[in-house]
Formats: structure tokens, C-alpha cells, sequence
């Protein structure tokens, strides 16, 4: 039982390597290939033929000869879960990359693994079960504090029949590997629980009662998202857009100010610049909620572009089963995934190596489930004690070209509950976020009324109409009625849909703020005007423009704020149209 | 075991193959020909079936020609001799100095852990206004120049090889004309940069393959020399020889081509090169400018499009000039607040203006009539073309915002501006008030 199986290396191509095996190989099973030098480069099953095994390796090939062993560990790829998970930044296999960084210098080295957990570090353990209790994967058994939150231990997901408590430990200390529960099956069977169990990353945790329809928004204090294209908890967004137009800082001022528990960066792919700023930043920043440091909600996959291809393809994974985890505490897990069109590229590179047939530009035929799969992994469910627990899944695409028709934009929109895409012409016009306020869409409701918001992206339409128009006709030939609507849009596209993320007020605005503000708005647009001619009505709503913009850097409950209000309604009345009048 | 093998089964486009064993994955070896000697690079392993890339191309490859297996992956040399070099893109001197043999390191070797990067803060002055001014470059940064053929894009690099606040230059040229290449060795060797330069040198009439390790060897003793301290800037000319050197290799292997016959794996190929940008913690740093040109001036074609989202913004070279819009530096914002406090300023307000301008140009184009505020910004846009964005102006970035407030000042009140009253006060020139 336990003999290593192992096998032999039959073929070498870019990543991919074929081996020989006696005996049994299981679909996804990891081993390591091992290098003249006894380096072990982790490996994936990702294809079975005959005694022939396919496998992606997760580090360069460089140096692998014909006949070279690999070992198998007869274990699906997996993640540990447990304690100390949150302000760690892994790599795309659960490898800390600050004890790497430690131990090995600057660079990633081949063939170098550390450990997920900390095992040396201790935790206070409350128990929640006694003995003789009936337990079942999924049943907490314990918890203990890890930051703000309390971490239950949990009997792993994987034990599905009814268990019997045996022993559990008194309160105290205790490290992650430490015994702290014996359980015990029908048949007399006893099995350790510790702090930690290893899950595989491309199951999905189903240890719950039920899934549940997302309803509640996930508040993101972004107002073009929150008002006009808002999420739920628990469901799931995508924001498609080309280079410059602001996908990777829309995602980090998400991450920041949304009002999740737990937040999961899954940098996949892209720029390793981009990850070191949420580095090096978020220990300093402070979570607005609870006053600590925004790492403390944070766990940072980061599998950069020159990291190994295979393991970009595994890191969403990790990020999503961390994730799943964490919902299963009962919290609102926000997992942000940039971008997802780098993993579909890696799945892209894996199959093209397989010489599987291509499907359309080249992505193999099964991207469109996996990435379907993906999202659906995003729910809210119902847990066994009858709490809550959500995983919002937020992800960027990056389309090739900037065009949307491409494959991935398109299997992602048919998935996903809401679509925030962005534009390169708001992007260059400095309108920020760029979020195009006529293409994107969303499922869920806001917590503004629909009628007002019907209303509102009215105007928008009818405005960009006008706008078209007048590019032909020039500003002489549009009526000052079609010109109002568009100075109507316009003011609305400045005030509201523009959020200035490098402001400190405005960058991020809190629900109460936007059903205030938006009932301002609201009763602007609504209102009729009187205008001598088109030279007034442009320095009228130019002049509201600029008070409102100023009264959105002001914040809430002061005086100023008042004071700015005020002066705009005054403004406003004034040029007001009264019916009973002259 | 044998190292040495006779007999080439199959000869297709630059791949060959043979039977071997014992050859490891991306080994090179050495084909005598009746040509003479080259490299190749293991690049596929099927059983004892070994396909290889021949740097030189297969022209003139028989059957019975010699593969010798050298046992060891592309190194190249690396010392201080390097320094006033030029090699070809197989690392052997092209300049007939002596072959330097001393510390062989591997190339394209294991990426950054990102845990150990820092957030860039250091500028690089290149005394060119539309970089220094309009969109800084930073050290550590990675940005390509997008061009289209025929605009002078070499002569930019040059000038920046020549003028930036770097240690040392590293030069990798692919598919590089002969004259091209010539003209850089001159101009920096007029300007005395050559003994702070290494030259990796593939030129249009080298064999295609052979252009395809110019990234790694630049980059491979860029990195050892940053970590030696020193702050290296990497001018590569043009990727976009290089991602065409791929898809033909991928061709010929038969890979299934993704978007317009390049391979899947192009956006990873590429980042694995320009993400050894790097600036070390106690140590220098690598930072990379790349042309490239684009094919018909289209920036969704596969090679600008992947680049572009893996670059930290880029640079539009169009009609001579550094491109306002669309040319972007990413990472200015960490460098322009602490140069001048109007730098930002201006910089805004300059673009803003010149904005307006255009959309006045078109107006103008199409026989709208002119009011005296379009005439101003008629008169600037002019200005700011010929005495800021032409290629020709050289002067450092304190200079750049005086000029840039002479400008303004010759062509608008400062109530026109949008500037903010404090920095008008202290930085609008007197002349501009008198002829106001």
C-alpha cells in the first residue's frame, strides 16, 4: 500500500509530458517528475491513454530527459484548509510566497514548495461539540479566532456518513496538526480530526443544506454598480474590457471598499506590478468596517504572468475552494479573479499541446463548461446550523482587441448575473469608472427603486441619441428641448456615474449616501427647465456640474454638506419652469 | 552514452529531427554542415524521437550530417568584458573581439517572486519632454513603442540609449536592418555610450530562429547585472520579429494556430520576457523599452493587443512624434509628485488644452466659423506641436515646464488655463503678462 507508484517519462513537450505507468492512474491525480538534479516539479493527470499518462507540468520542463521517474501521490490536486489562511499571499498551488521569498531570494525556484499553513503557530480551540454527539462533514466541531473572525474547525467535507464523537479536547492551545477530535463511523471506524484537512481544488464543496437565490446586494460603493448594474451577495459579475480601460483598478478599489467579510484576489495571470501594490498597500490601509488592516480580510492568489502556465490554470481553483471554505463560516466571501481570459488561455495552451481539435480561435471545445462551472461555483447557501454564507465571484476578461464577440466575453456573459463592460472611449475621455452605462446589464435589483432607475438610464439613452444627432446636424440644428436632454445625460454621466477612485470622500460612497444623492439627481432630471437658449442652459447645467461635483468630495453629516446642498437646489429653482408662472 | 548522431530523420521549415537518448528538454546541440557549424535547441521529445531548431535554418542540412548533444541548455557569458560588445543572437561575437568563455549563465531563467518586488519610484530622465513630462518612465518599468514601419522609432531608442539617467545599456536587436544596426553602433559610439553598451545583435539576413533567443540573452545578463546593482536599461528592436519568429516555428511543429496563425501560448511568451522588468530591493534593476511596429497601424492585431496588456502602458510613435492620446506610462503617477509641484499640473492642463485644440482643428477642417477662442487654441495646438512633441527638442524636464508655461503664456490669459490661482502665481511668466 504504500509503494510509490511511479512512472517514466515517455515524451517532453513545451509543459506537457507523457508517461508510462504500471498500473492504475486516476484522471487529475498529482505527481512529480523528478529532475537529474532531484528537483520535483509538480504534475497534473490531465489526459489518460492506454498506460500512457499526460501530464502539465507546474514549472519549466527545461532539463527533463526521456526515462526520467515520476512519482505519483494518488491524490487529486488539492489545497489544505485551515487556520492562518487569511493576509497570506499564495501562489497559484498554495505555496506562501513570502516564506519562498525568505528561504530562496528573489526568485521563484524550481522545484520549490513550502507549506500552506503555519504548523508551528498556535490557536485557542473552543470545542462547539461533546462527546457522544452525532457529527457529519461540515459540522463544526471547534472554532478559533483567526483576526476578527471566528474560524471553525470543521469535520472534513469529504466524510458524508454520520459520525460519532469520541473525544474532543478541552479549550486551549493547540497547532493545526495537533489531534484535537476523534470521530468514529458506524462500524467502529475511528478517524483523527486536526485543524486542517486537504480538500481537491476542482470539486466544488457542497457542504450545505441548500443553495438559495441571490437577493441582497453586495454593496461595492462604486455608484454606477451599486445604483445601475448592482451584484448580490452570492452571485456573480464579470467586467470584459481593453487594455487601459481600468479593469485592474476598478477590482482593487472592489476589493477595498466592498462590504464583504472575506476578500480572495485571485491575480491570474497578469502583471506581477499590479499585485505588488495590493502587497506592499493593504497591510497599511485600514478596513473602513472594522478599523484593522485590510490584509486581515485578505487572501492574495497570485500566479503572475511569467509564472508557469499550468499552475495560472490551477490558481482560480485555489482561490475558489479557499473560498468556498470560508463561506462555509457562515461569511460573505468576495472572490475577484483577474482576469479569467489568462486562465482560458492557459486551458488554450494545455489543449493545443494535447493536439486536441480546436474550437473557435483555438480555445478547446470544453472551455465553455469549465468556465460555466466556474461561476456556478459562486452561490448563497443555507449551512447545516441554518446561518448564511455566501461566494461572490467577480471576474475581468480580457478580450483580444478589445472586441467583445470573442469566445470568452461571450461563454462568461451567457454565465454571469451581471455585466459591467468597459469601453476604451470612456477610458480615453477620462470618464472613470468606464463602465459603459448603455451595454452593461445586471440581474439583480439595487436598493434604489427600479422606476427611478427606468427613468434615469432613460435619459441616458435618449441623451446619447441627441449626442448622435447633433454629430450630423451640429449644435444649430438640435432643439433646445433634445439639447437639454443631452445636458440632462451628460450632467448625470459627470455627477453620478463618474467616481473619482483617488478622492477620499468620493471614492468610495456609501448606500445611504447614493439613495440621498440619487434623489437629488432624480429630481433634477425630472424637472422642466426655461432656458433663453442654448448658451444658458449649457452654463446652467455646466455650473450645477461643477457645484456637484464639489458636493461630492464634501462628507455626509457636516455642515458643508448642507450648505452645498442647499446651494444647488437654489440654483436649480431657479431656472425651474412653474406652470402657474408669468 | 553517445553524444554524437549521424543520421536526421526528417527536415522540415528550421525543425529537425533524430534519434537519440539521454537528451534533456531544451538541450542544445551543435550541427556541422558542409555550411559549418549551429546551434540548435531542443524544442520537442517523443519517445527517442528528438526535434530540434536550428538557429542557422536547415538550408543545406543532409541527411548524414553531424548532431552533437552539448549537454547543456543556451548559457551566455557574463562579465564586465561584455560592456562595449556586440554579439550575434546566438551569443558569439559579431564584432571579431575575442570569444569571452568566462561564467556561463543560463538564460530565461526562473521568474521574480513577487513577494520580493517593490513598488517603482524612481524616475528615468531621457531629457525628451513627451516622456518626461507627459508620461514618465520609471525605472523597472516594461512599455513598447508602437509604431508603424518607417517612423523613427530607432532613432528614439537611440536617443533615449543615449540620454537616460541609466548605469548601463543593453541593445538587442531582431531582424534589425544591416543599416539600422550600423546606425546605432555609430551614433552611440559618437556619443561615447558605447563602452556602457552590449550589443546582441540579429540582423534582417541572419537566419529567422537564430533572432528568437535575442530577448533571453539581453535579458538573462541584464538581470545579473541589476543584481550586481546596477540600474540597466534593455532596448529591444522589434518584437514583433520576434513573435513572428514564433509562429513560424509553431507552424512548423504543427501546433494549432489561435488568432491569425500565431500560437495559443503568444501573450505568456511574451510576458516571460518583458516581466524580468524588475527593480531588486538593495540591488539595480532591469527596465525594458520594446518597438513595436504594428501591422497596418492596427493596435487589436495579436502582437500590439498582447503586449499592450501585458506592458505598463506604451508609447505611439505617429508622424515623428510621441502620440498625447493613447500613450500611456502606468506607473508615472508614482514618480511625478515628486518632481516639481506644477509638473502634474501641466502636464493635465497642457493635454487638456491640446485636446480642445484638435477638436477645433476638425472644426476648422470642416468651415465652421472660428471665434477668437478657437483662434487661441489654433495658435497653440500649433506651438505645441513644433516646440514640445517634435523629437528634435532636448531639454530636461525643468526646462520642459518653464517652456511649457511660456507656452500657455503666449497664447491664453491665465484664467483660460484651468490651472490652479497658487501655481499661476508662481509660475506665469512675466513676458506673457506684459503682452497680455
Amino acid at each position: 500500500m504504500n509503494e510509490v507508484k511511479t512512472g517514466k517519462i515517455a515524451g517532453i513537450t513545451g509543459n506537457m509530458i507523457a508517461v508510462e505507468v504500471d498500473g492504475e492512474i486516476m484522471q487529475n491525480e498529482v505527481g512529480y517528475a523528478i529532475t537529474a538534479d532531484n528537483e520535483r516539479l509538480k504534475s497534473e493527470v490531465i489526459r489518460v491513454q492506454g498506460d500512457r499518462a499526460f501530464m502539465q507540468v507546474f514549472e519549466s520542463t527545461k532539463g527533463l530527459k526521456v526515462g526520467d521517474r515520476v512519482e505519483f501521490t494518488g491524490e487529486m490536486l488539492s489545497v489544505q484548509l485551515g487556520p492562518g489562511m487569511l493576509t497570506r499571499v499564495y501562489d497559484g498551488l498554495q505555496n506562501p510566497l513570502n516564506a519562498i521569498a525568505e528561504k530562496h531570494g528573489f526568485f521563484l525556484v524550481r522545484g520549490v514548495m513550502e507549506d500552506p499553513l503555519d504548523y508551528e503557530s498556535e490557536w485557542e480551540f473552543t470545542p462547539l461539540v461533546k462527546k457522544g454527539d452525532k457529527v457529519t462533514g461540515g459540522i463544526a466541531v471547534g472554532w478559533v479566532p483567526e483576526g476578527i473572525f471566528e474560524h471553525f474547525i470543521f469535520v472534513p467535507f469529504h466524510l458524508r456518513k454520520e459520525y460519532t464523537v469520541k473525544s474532543i479536547v478541552d479549550k486551549g492551545l493547540y497547532k493545526v496538526k495537533d489531534v484535537i477530535a476523534v470521530i468514529e463511523d458506524e462500524r467502529g471506524r475511528e478517524i483523527d480530526l486536526k485543524m486542517y484537512f486537504s480538500w481537491p481544488v476542482k470539486i466544488p464543496i457542497t457542504a450545505y443544506r441548500e443553495k438559495l437565490v441571490p437577493s441582497d446586494p453586495l454593496v461595492t460603493k462604486v455608484r454606477i454598480i451599486d445604483t445601475f448594474f448592482p451584484i448580490a451577495k452570492g452571485g456573480t459579475y464579470c467586467i470584459p474590457g481593453p487594455f487601459g480601460a481600468g479593469k485592474t483598478v476598478l477590482q482593487h478599489i472592489t476589493s477595498r471598499h466592498a462590504e464583504a467579510d472575506v476578500v480572495i484576489i485571485a491575480a491570474c495571470g497578469e502583471r506581477a506590478g499590479e499585485v505588488v501594490e495590493i502587497l506592499r498597500e493593504y497591510p497599511e490601509l485600514s478596513d473602513p468596517r472594522t478599523g484593522r488592516s485590510l490584509m486581515e480580510r485578505t487572501v492574495i492568489i497570485c500566479n503572475t504572468s511569467s509564472m508557469p502556465v499550468a499552475a495560472r490554470e490551477a490558481s482560480v481553483y485555489t482561490a475558489t475552494t479557499i473560498g468556498e471554505y470560508y463561506r462555509q463560516m457562515g461569511l460573505n466571501v468576495l472572490l475577484l479573479a483577474d482576469s479569467t481570459s489568462r486562465w482560458a488561455q492557459a486551458m488554450r495552451e494545455v489543449s493545443g499541446r494535447l493536439e486536441e481539435i480546436p474550437g473557435e480561435e483555438a480555445y478547446p471545445a470544453f472551455f465553455e463548461s469549465r468556465i460555466a462551472q466556474f461561476y456556478e461555483r459562486a452561490g448563497l447557501v443555507r449551512l447545516y446550523n441554518g446561518k448564511l454564507g455566501s461566494l461572490t465571484i467577480g471576474g475581468t476578461v480580457s478580450p483580444a482587441g478589445g472586441n467583445f464577440e470573442e469566445p470568452v466575453t461571450q461563454a462568461t456573459l451567457k454565465v454571469v448575473g451581471a455585466f459591467h463592460g468597459l469601453s476604451r472611449e470612456r477610458a480615453n475621455a477620462r470618464r472613470f469608472p468606464s463602465i459603459h452605462p448603455l451595454e452593461s446589464w445586471s440581474k439583480y435589483k439595487s436598493f434604489i427603486g427600479q422606476k427611478k432607475i427606468d427613468y434615469a438610464r432613460d435619459i441616458l439613452f435618449k441623451g446619447n441619441e441627441v449626442h448622435q444627432m447633433m454629430l450630423v446636424v451640429g449644435e444649430e440644428g438640435t432643439s433646445l428641448d433634445d439639447f437639454v436632454i443631452y445636458l440632462k445625460s451628460e450632467f448625470l454621466d459627470a455627477v453620478y456615474l463618474q467616481q473619482n477612485a483617488f478622492d477620499e470622500v468620493d471614492a468610495a460612497s456609501s448606500p445611504e449616501r447614493q439613495k440621498y444623492v440619487f434623489d437629488v439627481v432624480y429630481d433634477i432630471l425630472k424637472r422642466e427647465y426655461v432656458f433663453k437658449d442654448k448658451n444658458e442652459a449649457r452654463d446652467f447645467f455646466y455650473k450645477l456640474r461643477q457645484s456637484f461635483i464639489d458636493w461630492n468630495y464634501i462628507k455626509m453629516d457636516t455642515d458643508r454638506f448642507k450648505q452645498q446642498e442647499e446651494s444647488i437646489k437654489k440654483l436649480v429653482e431657479e431656472y425651474t419652469k412653474h406652470e402657474k408662472g408669468i | 552514452m553517445k553524444r554524437v548522431y549521424n543520421k536526421i530523420l526528417s527536415i522540415t521549415g528550421n525543425v529537425i529531427s533524430v534519434k537519440a537518448t539521454d537528451v534533456a528538454y531544451e538541450e542544445l546541440a551543435e550541427i556541422t554542415t558542409q555550411r559549418g557549424k549551429s546551434l540548435a535547441q531542443v524544442i520537442k521529445i517523443d519517445g527517442d524521437i528528438v526535434y530540434l531548431q536550428v538557429f542557422a535554418g536547415s538550408q543545406g542540412i543532409s541527411t548524414s550530417d553531424e548532431v552533437r548533444f552539448l549537454g547543456h541548455p543556451m548559457l551566455v557569458t557574463f562579465s564586465d568584458n561584455m560592456l562595449g560588445r556586440i554579439f550575434d543572437g546566438s551569443g558569439m561575437p559579431r564584432d571579431k573581439g575575442p570569444m569571452l568563455t568566462e561564467l556561463l549563465i543560463p538564460v530565461a531563467g526562473p521568474p521574480v517572486n513577487p513577494a520580493k518586488r517593490i513598488i517603482p519610484r524612481r524616475m528615468i530622465r531621457t531629457n525628451i519632454p513627451m516622456i518626461d513630462v507627459f508620461n514618465s518612465l520609471v525605472v523597472s518599468q516594461k512599455l513598447p513603442i508602437f509604431s508603424v514601419s518607417g517612423e523613427p522609432y530607432n532613432q528614439l531608442l537611440a536617443r533615449i540609449a543615449l540620454q537616460a539617467e541609466v548605469d548601463m545599456i543593453i541593445l538587442g536587436g531582431i531582424g534589425l536592418k544591416y543599416d539600422e544596426y550600423m546606425y546605432f553602433k555609430n551614433t552611440l559610439e559618437e556619443g561615447g555610450a558605447l563602452s556602457r553598451s552590449i550589443f546582441f545583435i540579429h540582423t534582417a539576413s541572419d537566419p529567422i530562429v537564430e533572432g528568437l533567443m535575442v530577448p533571453d540573452l539581453c535579458l538573462a545578463v541584464a538581470e545579473k547585472f541589476a543584481l550586481k546593482g546596477k540600474d540597466v536599461l534593455v532596448l529591444l528592436t522589434d518584437m514583433t520579429n520576434f513573435a513572428d519568429a514564433l509562429k513560424e516555428i509553431a507552424i512548423t511543429m504543427e501546433h494549432v494556430p489561435s488568432n491569425r496563425g500565431y500560437p495559443g501560448d503568444l501573450y505568456s511568451q511574451l510576458a516571460a520576457r518583458y516581466e524580468k522588468a524588475v527593480d531588486f530591493e538593495g540591488a539595480g534593476s532591469v527596465t525594458i523599452l520594446a518597438v513595436t511596429t504594428m501591422p497596418g497601424d492596427d493596435v487589436t492585431h495579436p502582437i500590439p493587443d498582447n503586449t499592450g496588456y501585458i506592458t505598463e502602458g506604451q508609447f505611439y510613435l505617429r508622424n515623428g512624434r510621441i502620440e498625447p492620446f493613447g500613450s500611456l506610462s502606468r506607473l508615472k503617477q508614482n514618480v511625478n509628485a515628486a518632481t516639481r509641484e506644477d509638473h502634474r499640473a501641466i502636464m493635465d492642463g497642457m493635454i487638456q488644452l491640446y485636446a480642445q485644440y484638435l477638436e477645433t482643428e476638425e472644426k476648422r477642417a470642416m468651415g465652421f466659423r472660428m471665434t477668437d477662442w478657437d483662434r487661441k487654441l489654433l495658435k497653440y495646438g500649433k506651438m505645441f506641436e513644433s516646440k514640445m512633441m517634435a523629437l528634435s527638442v532636448n531639454i530636461p524636464l525643468e526646462e520642459a515646464l518653464d517652456l511649457g508655461w511660456k507656452i500657455l503664456a503666449e497664447c491664453f490669459r491665465p484664467e483660460d488655463t484651468g490651472l490652479r490661482t497658487e501655481l499661476i502665481k508662481k509660475f506665469w511668466p512675466d513676458k506673457g503678462a506684459e503682452q497680455r
